[in-house]
C-alpha cells in the first residue's frame, strides 16, 4: 500500500447536496441518543396513570418541548432522506440534476412534515 | 485499513440489504405510532397501555426495536469505519474498539428496556 497517497481530497465548501447528505448521518446519530429519550418518556408514561400525567406536563416544560420537536425533526429527516435513498436505489433521481432538486426536496418536506407534526401536537 | 471484524453480518453487501428492510420496518413503524398519538381521540394512560400492550402491536414494537439494533449498529459502525481511521484519529484501532463497543452497550440497553416495556 502507498504511504503517501493524500489522506483527504480538499472538498470544502461542500455543495449543497453533500451536506443534505452528511445531515442525514448527523440525525442519524441524534436519532440513536434520541432513542434513549423516547424510551425514558414511554417507561415514566406507561408506568402509571400519575406517571403519564408527569410526562405530559414535562413535555410542555421548553427545554423537554424542544429535544421532543429537535428529535421528531430528525426522525422526518432521517426518514425522508431515507426515502431518497430507497429511490436511488431504483435508480430514480440519481443523475446530477435530479440530486439537486432532491436535496432541496429533502430539507423543504422534513421541514413541512415537522411543522404538521408541530401543529398537531399543539 | 480498517477491517470488517464487527460489522453486524461481516458482508457489506448483507449489511446493505439489512439496513433497507430494517429502515422499511421502522417507517411503517414510525408511521403507525405518530399516527396514534397524533390522529384519533386524545390520548390518556388507559389508551397508551392499550394500544402497545395489543399483541399485534408486541409483535410490532420487538420487530421494530430489533430492527433499531440492526439499523443503528450498520450506521454507526459504518461512520466509525469512515472517521475513526488512522488517518483521522491517533491510535484509531483502540479508539474505534472503545466507540464500536460503546453503542453496543447503548444498543443492548435499548434491547432489554425496550422489551421490559413492550411485554410487561
Amino acid at each position: 500500500m502507498k504511504t503517501d497517497r493524500p489522506v483527504n481530497l480538499q472538498l470544502f465548501p461542500q455543495p449543497f447536496p453533500a451536506l443534505v447528505s452528511i445531515s442525514h448521518r448527523i440525525t442519524g446519530v441524534v436519532l440513536f441518543v434520541g432513542v434513549a429519550f423516547a424510551l425514558y418518556a414511554l417507561d415514566l408514561a406507561m408506568s402509571s396513570p400519575e406517571g403519564f400525567a408527569q410526562a405530559q406536563a414535562m413535555l410542555q416544560q421548553p427545554f423537554p418541548a424542544f429535544v421532543l420537536f429537535g428529535l421528531l425533526f430528525g426522525l422526518m429527516y432521517h426518514f425522508v432522506a431515507g426515502v431518497k435513498h430507497l429511490l436511488l436505489d431504483f435508480h430514480i433521481g440519481d443523475t446530477y440534476p435530479a440530486a439537486r432538486i432532491s436535496a432541496v426536496t429533502i430539507v423543504v418536506v422534513s421541514i413541512l412534515l415537522t411543522a404538521a407534526l408541530g401543529v398537531l401536537i399543539w | 485499513m480498517v477491517t470488517q471484524a464487527l460489522s453486524l453480518t461481516r458482508s457489506g453487501l448483507t449489511d446493505f440489504i439489512v439496513q433497507r428492510v430494517t429502515a422499511v420496518i421502522l417507517g411503517a413503524y414510525m408511521v403507525v405510532v405518530l399516527g396514534f398519538f397524533l390522529l384519533g381521540d386524545a390520548v390518556t394512560h388507559a389508551r397508551l397501555v392499550a394500544f402497545f400492550g395489543a399483541t399485534p402491536m408486541q409483535i410490532f414494537s420487538t420487530l421494530a426495536i430489533l430492527s433499531t439494533l440492526a439499523h443503528a449498529w450498520i450506521g454507526m459502525w459504518t461512520i466509525g469505519t469512515d472517521y475513526l481511521r488512522p488517518a483521522h484519529v491517533g491510535a484509531a484501532t483502540i479508539v474505534r474498539f472503545i466507540y464500536q463497543v460503546g453503542c453496543l452497550l447503548a444498543l443492548f440497553v435499548y434491547l432489554v428496556w425496550a422489551l421490559s416495556l413492550i411485554w410487561l
